[in-house]
């Protein structure tokens, strides 16, 4: 009874539930039917997308490095992160393939016909706009696919004829992709995209709404929208979203490395549904290359939007537009020919096989490569880059592959000169330092990471102070160093510890004919040099 | 009669399918994006260790305040960042370090060498050197951080019960 004096009190009020009344009982043709829940679920993903987007935001950073690291933590510190990323990627994907197979429907159906042209159009305007989410939503990741395929997008906007200049800073990538291109891809893809979008499905909706749903030639007879009709949008729309539901949780959704510019070892790909734009612009070469990547796409989408006034024809059977049929068989065939060649034209893989004839152990390690991970520990790099997984930062036992010591060394100094965006501070040691920590990681590999990450203490330190002293200005260690003084491997097989410390002290005391200065160690630093030298393996036989 | 009842049935039936799938979705979104708000992110990274300060320099039952730099987790990214403790070694030889805000609304209090407790300003609160309240709105002992002794090192762990 109250509920009653409720829905009464808000209907006299607001008209709410007449006008849900009469949306839901609209007369539509009897013979509306399954084919008809296309757009319904075109109008469902994007709900989905603006939903599970709106979450993200919630724990998302829009600037290049935070990006990256927000994007990791909502996949691997929250709790359903994973899957609100899963809904969101794959939810893109089945937004194209939901739209494109509604405007199908209508194509073949023939029923963009007077006077639903402009709904048609007002359709391709939501296509082109689902695309522009796809492709700005692409950058926001941050990670190498994200970077590289948004070089790619903004060369070619770039490329454009006498405007493409002004393109490029538009989009900010007036000479490089940066700070600027990320944050007018995040603005368009956030502020700019959804309104628009929303705006226009209005429209759509209205003249959906205006014109009726188109039926049959010559039909007469009608029906209500609900409960039959409305039963078939709400079961395609469940179908729909269990298949998203599992992909999302099933399949895994790629978060690669960091953006790096320097990589040029990466291959760049876009995403599935425009890699047959990346394969047709092969065909197309030296001048005729603006023919493929912006003349034939743009012709296409205005034939598209044309269509209703290409075909003037009067309506017919579907049973009888052959010639529809024939068109979308055609563009299905080239689209798919296009897609599976670009597949199957990738390389498997970019990484490149990672280098395991390494050393096994410390001990094999020179000093120099030991006191290293003195330095790693030091400056704590594992709180960002745990050896063997992904943290903050990417995976260093794969660093030495990509990477030589000329280039992590400015790395440590500048990090956001050659990673931009890279939130890493920057690492105070000497050169020499340096050197030291580069050569470590140059060693590290993921079989031995573990080996050498247990590295002793007494070892690192031992090495520290040998480099420190820069002992192997004299002395060769597991072949390194000069051989002016005595090769110190296997030395505990010919000095005890009593000698070797008397030896630091005093060297032509304990050798006469020694050249060796004294060193005058710390109490810290003698036991580890000590220790760290009398541990040293046998000479190579 | 009878098609009235068959009409009925159907219709019933399309109206059970619609609220039944529109909630089952309803809830497939709402519930993981429940947790997904109101769940704590896994804490994987725990605040380190760091050695703080040397015993020697630490006379005792003479608070010190020492600075020191520690890493903390901040949503996606960790911060180096200076953080400062009371240390205090007490007649036994034990180390102890008082977290240094005020338990009542976090105000930074300091060491009153003549009343020897530790004042807060803003509330007035006061704390032994055992960081008991004396006096005012505090309602519970000063907070502590864990701590390790090295040999001479003084080395800081999380907060007592944040492990």
């Amino acid at each position: 009874m109250t509920v009653q004096r409720i829905v009464d009190w808000i209907e006299h009020r607001t008209g709410l539930e007449s006008a849900l009344r009469s949306f839901l009982y609209e007369e539509i043709p009897a013979s509306s039917g399954w084919r008809h829940v296309l757009g319904s679920v075109a109008l469902f993903s994007f709900l989905v997308q603006a939903f599970t987007g709106i979450l993200l935001a919630f724990n998302y950073a829009p600037t290049p490095g935070d990006a990256y690291n927000s994007v990791r933590y909502i996949m691997t510190e929250l709790t359903a992160g994973k899957l609100m990323r899963g809904l969101h990627y794959w939810g893109a994907s089945m937004m194209v393939v939901v739209v494109v197979l509604h405007m199908v429907q209508v194509f073949v159906w023939g029923t963009y016909k007077k006077p639903r042209e402009a709904t048609w159009m007002a359709g391709c305007v939501l296509l082109v706009i689902t695309l522009g989410f796809g492709l700005t939503g692409y950058l926001l990741p941050w990670d190498q696919r994200a970077y590289w395929g948004t070089v790619v997008v903004t060369q070619i906007a770039g490329s454009v004829p006498f405007l493409g200049p002004y393109f490029s800073r538009l989009l900010g990538s007036d000479g490089e992709i940066g700070v600027v291109t990320f944050a007018r891809f995040f603005g368009l893809h956030v502020l700019i995209l959804p309104p628009l979008m929303t705006a226009v499905i209005g429209l759509h909706v209205y003249l959906v709404r205006k014109h009726g749903v188109m039926p049959e030639p010559g039909e007469v007879e009608r029906k209500k929208f609900f409960p039959e009709q409305a039963y078939r949008d709400t079961v395609a729309i469940f179908i729909a979203f269990i298949i998203l539901f599992v992909a999302a949780v099933a399949v895994r959704v790629p978060l690669e490395r960091l953006a790096d510019p320097t990589d040029t070892a990466y291959i760049p790909r876009p995403e599935w549904y425009f890699l047959f734009l990346f394969q047709a612009l092969k065909l197309f070469e030296g001048p005729l290359e603006l023919l493929g990547s912006l003349v034939l796409p743009n012709l296409a989408i205005v034939l598209l939007f044309l269509v209703p006034f290409l075909d003037r024809s009067k309506a017919v059977r579907v049973s009888r537009r052959f010639a529809a049929m024939g068109v979308v068989l055609l563009a299905f065939a080239g689209w798919g020919a296009l897609t599976v060649t670009a597949a199957l034209t990738t390389p498997k893989s970019t990484e490149i096989a990672v280098d395991t004839t390494g050393p096994e152990t410390w001990q094999e390690l020179s000093p120099e490569e030991l006191a290293g991970i003195g330095y790693f520990r030091a400056e704590n790099c594992a709180s960002c880059h745990p050896p063997g997984k992904a943290g903050v930062g990417p995976d260093l036992t794969k660093a030495a592959i990509r990477h030589n010591a000329a280039w992590m060394i400015e790395h440590f100094k500048r990090p956001q000169q050659l990673v931009p965006g890279s939130s890493m501070p920057s690492i105070q040691l000497s050169n020499s330092q340096l050197n030291s920590l580069a050569a470590f990681l140059l060693k590290l590999n993921p079989k031995n990471s573990e080996a050498l990450q247990s590295a002793p203490r007494f070892a690192v330190d031992g090495a520290m102070v040998y480099q420190r002293f820069r002992c192997s200005a004299c002395h060769q260690v597991n072949g390194v160093g000069m051989r002016v003084g005595p090769v110190l491997n296997g030395l505990v097989s010919r000095r005890d510890r009593a000698w070797v410390v008397e030896n630091f002290a005093n060297p032509q005391k304990t050798s006469p004919s020694s050249i060796m200065p004294p060193y005058n160690f710390s109490a810290t630093d003698l036991e580890a040099i000590t220790t760290y030298l009398l541990n040293l393996p046998a000479p190579a036989s | 009669m009878s098609t009235p009842t068959v009409k009925t049935d159907r219709r019933g039936f399309f109206l059970t399918a619609i609220y039944g799938l529109w909630s089952a979705i309803g809830a497939a979104l709402a519930i993981p994006s429940a947790i997904y708000l109101l769940w704590p992110p896994r804490a994987k990274r725990k605040n380190e260790w760091v050695e703080a300060a040397d015993v020697g320099e630490l006379h005792t039952r003479a608070p010190a305040e020492i600075v020191f730099r520690r890493n903390r987790v901040d949503g996606w990214k960790v911060t180096s960042e200076k953080a400062n403790a009371w240390v205090v070694k007490t007649s036994g030889g034990q180390v102890v370090a008082f977290a240094p805000q005020c338990t009542h609304l976090g105000c930074a209090y300091h060491w009153d060498e003549d009343r020897h407790n530790f004042i807060c300003p803003c509330h007035n609160s006061a704390f032994s050197l055992d960081g008991a309240v004396l006096s005012g709105p505090a309602p519970r002992p000063l907070d502590r951080y864990e701590v390790k002794l090295d040999g001479k090192k003084v080395i800081i762990g999380p907060l007592r019960g944040r492990v």
